[in-house]
């Protein structure tokens, strides 16, 4: 019995040991108290030390592990080429460029690592871990909307800046938008208005559409971005069914859509869930319906490669969106399949693009505020207007925190040439084309100094 | 009507795959008297005997696709289909079925030695060290998954002539909307065989009648000179069996991922508990039950009245069935009430 | 069963505070002393110590203790944004709004016993948790989770002062609840509630709970009608995993569903198992273990492992990198449950079983303990 042993085993060493340990313990300082937040005295200032660290807070267990993997690969790569190492990736393309390839502000880069499992809990608690032990003056990663929000509240309370990586949601730069958060992916909105043009061609002007949701805020995000779009052609939206996170069988939803006198099916599903209901649609024979007059079609809003890849055959000739793809051919994107290939043997997956890219924004921008104080790296990172990075001329929305760039429209692939050929790309559509006022989603940035 | 008509084939369907997944475990469970939580492990172990015995038969040639210089992209042609043509297509195509073949004896020999190595040990410690050393050894198999096939669903096509669906409609006057996939019909009735087929060793084997009294009272029958042990062996073993057939056949209409045993180990213990502890026939009325009353809470039209229903009918039945029938369904006293 | 005098008791208690208080120094070396691993570990300590009194003292499993975590969760966040930031409002709304739902829970609940039992428990939380992620978004914020905002009203605050720029923190008078004053609370918190444990354990009350676990239907023959009993352990754990909820909040403000899903009511059953059901310091040891692999070992990256084995050759480094790093980082699961497979073959009963016996081997000199005590403490 634990008590027992221990009231007989303790000899006055023992006692005399744990004694000293306390009183050094009542000794100890105060850490963290919140001071004055000032240009030489803000958290995890650098100050005179050889190198500074980043966090990369990407989940490596649960669903998104893979992906969070590629996650981690494209990080690596950026740090490298920061360093100086490897052959510069974009660094050789970014245009306007103040990195020189010799760190951040001559210091070199470090990098600590943590698993999100893709919970807010265990992610904030990784992230805690980052800033006040490991000393990151800025993290980034993520693959769910949920825990971007989460960490990006907490990059506020802790003044340490977050660079956003896959996230869709409208709110993550809407409602919950913070001045310590930035997202370079693009959102439900802006797939919601890439795709509408391309729908109006392919599919017309008169269709029912049915939308099966994700009952989460990204998912309701999604359902009403795309909602506003169809509806706006004038197709009719016979109905939105709810269904829960992580179902599995989807059966009970689908077959009510049989007989609903719908001719479109639209799934706001992501990861696992969309990859579970698309099989299934497909099984109860939906694409082979003739709704109407019209043959029934299914539209995924959000893709991704794993996604693709997880749905197998399934998925050829369904439309969606992408915030980019390795099939591109600018030369921003070719640079960047070119190294990350020839390191890894693979090409890199969307995440991996957004999370690569936004290291090298940070950077870039330490550099142009010459210090890493994180009042003067945002404001240089707010309007900041790039090109060369995929997706063609790009800027960071100063009122939001979005980044605005051309959004890919694509299908997937009814041919494919190799195992990584997955998407087409239907089309590019315009950075204009789905920009939208930063005053539609409401929310505020909050202060520069916390 | 016929929306009423189809929920019930969902329902049912549902309910085959309830029961199929909690009849193994109600073997271990509510008659070996082991908390097993590696039981989703061995569900999703199934399924990755279907995902293996696949890619085995895709083992392909690679041509390189020569405009892709970075790395190396390939289009891929199975070795099957070069050397046996159309033939060696068909047999690719029925990967699935025929890694029911594949699948019977590997997880004969995983339930084995599970039981031989590790489970033996616990049938007569606490039921807390059961779960934690199962639990543990779920973990470490989903992890050995996902470091040889990644944490991305794979996706497992069902043969080409069952991949579409049937027009039941047709059959049973409802005309042509009315239509239900092939393969949920299979496993329909492929849960039907296996529970059937579990029943009947069990209940007209003379085997199986001693595996029966070894689990009323293992004292007396192993007092009657008969190893009992071993035949809580072989008991494990087809357990394991009958998991991962459930999880073979699961695989085309839920591409496989590590996690997914996880997913279903909460489940498949609602099940058994509310069909009873120590009652198999209670497990597959159980599976049938919340199988059929998920599928009707989903409509949008119980849907619009109870807002959320479809998130907790399964629990919410749970606990009414355990407050209305004390021991579940057709459980029988005495077993793991204490 | 034999009750230690209060003179042990209180050694006993003095130790542990003075190891609590000083895990600051102590955890330097293993990398776990920043703040917010150390308010975690007391935070959880707290859990699993108040789950162990249900589970520990009855045997009662119950595997949906992570609904009151979140109840008290949400409740420590709706008195942050309808009150005041001041954490002692918020704490003791979370400790008894969670006591009530236990009561509520556990009148129906504690109907069945055994593997019913579990299943009642573990389906009213995972009705809380799949509720408060869809429908009860108004109350919860989904999965998003309840945050703060500026504009929350806050009636107590503004009484005393205008709104500021940014988002207010949290404090206990002055206390700023994060960095290493918020772990010191949580700390002093820990203390008292492992002090009430201990008291509850040597209680006749705690004698009554055992007796119960050892068999039930005994106590029922002699008249005892252990029903009140059995609740009032439940309530009492349903308060503590309130106030580990409560304080989560308090220490970083924001509630998620996810902390009521099964795999929660999981983590907190592991953990007391892991340690030693039944002991008082078992469960302690249970959440460092786990937290410190969610934590430190999930961190580990090869670049991490080449800076550990910097001392040796590079070639020998190389090697037990390539050796090591399957088992670190991504790998941690994995590293996680074999560790759980080989503590129970080894360490039957738990680490403080397990510790125990190694004690006992080597100390002939130790008294046996009594028939009684061994029993009660291995019990199922």
């Amino acid at each position: 019995m634990s008590e027992k042993k221990n009231s007989a085993g303790w000899s006055r060493r023992d006692i005399m040991k744990a004694a000293g340990a306390f009183s050094a313990a009542g000794a100890m300082p105060m850490f963290f108290s919140r001071g004055a937040w000032a240009e030489n005295n803000f958290r995890n200032n650098p100050g005179k030390a050889a190198s500074i660290k980043l966090g990369f807070n990407v989940p490596q267990t649960g669903a998104y592990a893979d992906e969070g993997a590629d996650e981690l690969r494209a990080f690596k790569l950026a740090v490298k080429h920061l360093n100086g190492e490897g052959d510069g990736g974009l660094m050789n393309t970014m245009k306007p460029l103040s990195l020189k390839g010799n760190g951040v502000l001559g210091k070199k880069v470090e990098y600590v690592t943590g698993d999100t499992q893709t919970k807010s809990d265990a992610a904030r608690a990784s992230a805690k871990r980052m800033i006040e032990k490991d000393g990151v003056i800025m993290f980034s990663g993520g693959s769910s909307s949920g825990v971007a929000i989460a960490v990006q509240s907490l990059a506020q309370e802790m003044g340490v800046v977050f660079m956003a990586g896959l996230t869709h949601s409208n709110d993550t730069t809407g409602k919950d938008k913070r001045r310590y958060g930035f997202r370079h992916f693009f959102n439900a909105k802006m797939s919601g208005s890439a795709l509408g043009p391309v729908l109006k061609k392919e599919m017309g002007t008169d269709r029912s559409a049915y939308h099966l949701t994700a009952d989460y805020t990204w998912g309701w995000t999604q359902e009403e971005s795309i909602k506003e779009t169809t509806e706006g052609l004038g197709w009719k939206t016979v109905k939105t069914v709810k269904t829960p996170v992580g179902a599995g069988d989807f059966s009970q939803y689908i077959t009510p859509i049989l007989n609903s006198g719908a001719d479109t099916l639209i799934l706001n599903h992501y990861g696992k869930d969309m990859i579970n209901s698309l099989t299934q649609a497909v099984q109860f024979g939906l694409r082979d319906k003739q709704v109407n007059g019209k043959t029934f079609e299914i539209i995924v809003p959000l893709y991704s490669r794993l996604m693709a890849q997880g749905a197998g055959k399934n998925l050829k000739g369904i439309l969606g969106t992408t915030n980019w793809n390795w099939a591109l051919k600018d030369k921003g994107s070719q640079a960047f399949v070119k190294s990350f290939g020839s390191e890894y043997g693979f090409p890199p997956s969307q995440a991996a693009h957004t999370c690569y890219v936004q290291t090298l924004l940070y950077a870039n921008a330490c550099e142009m505020a010459g210090t890493f104080y994180p009042p003067e790296v945002i404001k240089q990172l707010e309007g900041f207007k790039f090109d060369g990075m995929g997706n063609g001329a790009t800027e960071y929305r100063a009122e939001d925190h979005q980044c605005f760039k051309d959004v890919l429209v694509v299908r997937g692939n009814e041919n494919p040439t190799s195992q990584f050929d997955l998407l087409e790309i239907v089309q590019e559509v315009p950075r204009a084309q789905v920009e939208y006022d930063a005053k539609i989603f409401g929310g505020e940035l909050g202060p520069y100094k916390v | 009507m016929d929306a009423i008509f189809l929920q019930i084939l969902n329902g049912l369907d549902k309910g085959g795959a309830y029961a199929l997944i909690a009849l193994g475990l109600t073997l271990v469970f509510g008659t070996l008297g082991v908390v097993n939580f590696a039981h989703g492990a061995l569900f999703m172990l199934g399924a990755f005997c279907s995902v293996s015995f696949y890619k085995l038969l895709t083992l392909s040639k690679q041509v390189k696709d020569e405009s892709i210089t970075f790395f190396d992209a390939f289009k891929e042609q199975p070795y099957l289909e070069i050397w046996f043509g159309d033939y060696g297509t068909t047999i690719i195509d029925l990967a699935v079925p025929l890694s029911i073949l594949f699948a019977i004896p590997v997880m004969l020999l995983i339930g084995l030695i599970m039981e031989r190595g590790l489970i033996r040990h616990f049938y007569k410690r606490s039921h807390a060290e059961q779960i934690l050393v199962t639990f543990g050894l779920a973990i470490v198999l989903q992890e050995v998954i996902k470091s040889m096939f990644g944490a991305n669903p794979i996706p497992m096509p069902a043969p080409e002539i069952v991949s579409g669906s049937a027009p039941i409609g047709v059959l049973f006057g409802m005309g042509e909307s009315v239509v239900y996939p092939w393969w949920r019909l299979i496993y329909l009735l492929f849960s039907g065989i296996v529970i059937a087929g579990v029943f009947a060793f069990l209940n007209m084997t003379t085997y199986g009648m001693v595996v029966r009294a070894g689990m009323m009272d293992r004292e007396t029958v192993g007092l009657l000179g008969i190893d009992v042990e071993r035949r809580f062996t072989v008991v494990f073993g087809l357990a394991a069996v009958v998991t991962g057939l459930a999880g073979v056949m699961y695989a085309p209409i839920l591409p496989p991922d590590y996690h997914m045993g996880m997913d279903f180990l909460v489940l498949s213990f609602v099940v058994v508990v509310v069909g009873g502890m120590g009652s198999l026939g209670g497990a597959v009325a159980a599976g049938f039950l919340l199988g059929i009353l998920q599928s009707f809470a989903s409509m949008n039209e119980v849907k619009s009245i109870i807002p959320g229903i479809d998130q907790v009918i399964i629990y919410l039945v749970a606990v009414v069935i355990l407050l209305v029938r004390p021991r579940g369904l057709l459980g029988r006293k005495g077993v793991m009430e204490d | 069963m034999k009750t230690p005098t209060i003179k042990q008791d209180m050694v006993v208690m003095l130790i542990f505070s003075a190891v609590i208080l000083t895990m600051p120094v102590w955890l330097e070396p293993l990398g776990a002393s920043y703040p917010d691993l150390l308010q975690k570990f007391a935070i959880f300590g707290i859990f699993a110590v108040g789950y162990n009194i249900l589970f520990g003292l009855t045997g009662y499993l119950s595997f949906g203790h992570a609904a009151f975590l979140g109840i008290g969760s949400y409740t420590a966040v709706w008195s942050f944004k309808l009150l005041t930031m001041n954490i002692l409002p918020a704490l003791v709304f979370s400790v008894l709004l969670s006591g009530l739902f236990a009561l509520l829970i556990g009148f129906i609940t504690l109907r069945r016993s055994g593997i019913y039992f579990s299943i009642l428990t573990l389906a009213f939380a995972q009705m809380s948790y799949n509720l408060a992620y869809s429908v009860l978004t108004p109350i919860t914020n989904g999965e998003t989770g309840l945050q703060l905002a500026r504009d929350d009203a806050r009636i107590l605050d503004r009484l005393f002062s205008e709104a500021g720029e940014g988002l207010p923190s949290t404090d206990f008078f002055g206390f700023s609840m994060s960095g290493y004053s918020g772990f010191y609370i949580c700390a002093v918190l820990l203390i008292i509630a492992f002090f009430i444990s201990q008291r509850i354990f040597h209680s006749p009350f705690g004698t009554k709970l055992r007796a119960i676990k050892s068999n039930q239907t005994r106590m029922k023959y002699t008249g005892y009608n252990t029903k009140p009993y059995l609740l009032t352990a439940f309530v009492i754990s349903g308060m503590y995993a309130g106030l580990a909820g409560g304080l989560m909040a308090a220490t970083d403000p924001l509630a998620g569903a996810e902390r009521m899903q099964w795999t929660a009511s999981g983590e907190v059953v592991l953990m007391t198992i892991l340690g030693g059901v039944g002991t008082l310091i078992g469960p302690m040891l249970g959440v460092g273990i786990i937290k410190y692999f969610e934590n430190i070992f999930s961190a580990l990256n090869e670049q991490a492992l080449h800076q550990a084995y910097a001392f040796m050759p590079d070639w020998l480094a190389t090697v037990m990198v390539t050796l090591t790093s399957p088992f670190v980082g991504e790998g941690w699961h994995l590293t996680l449950g074999a560790l759980f497979v080989l503590i129970v073959i080894f360490l039957p009963g738990g680490i403080m079983e397990g510790m125990n016996l190694i004690k006992k081997r080597f100390s002939k000199k130790e008294a046996e303990p009594s028939p009684t005590e061994k029993a009660t403490e291995t019990g199922q």
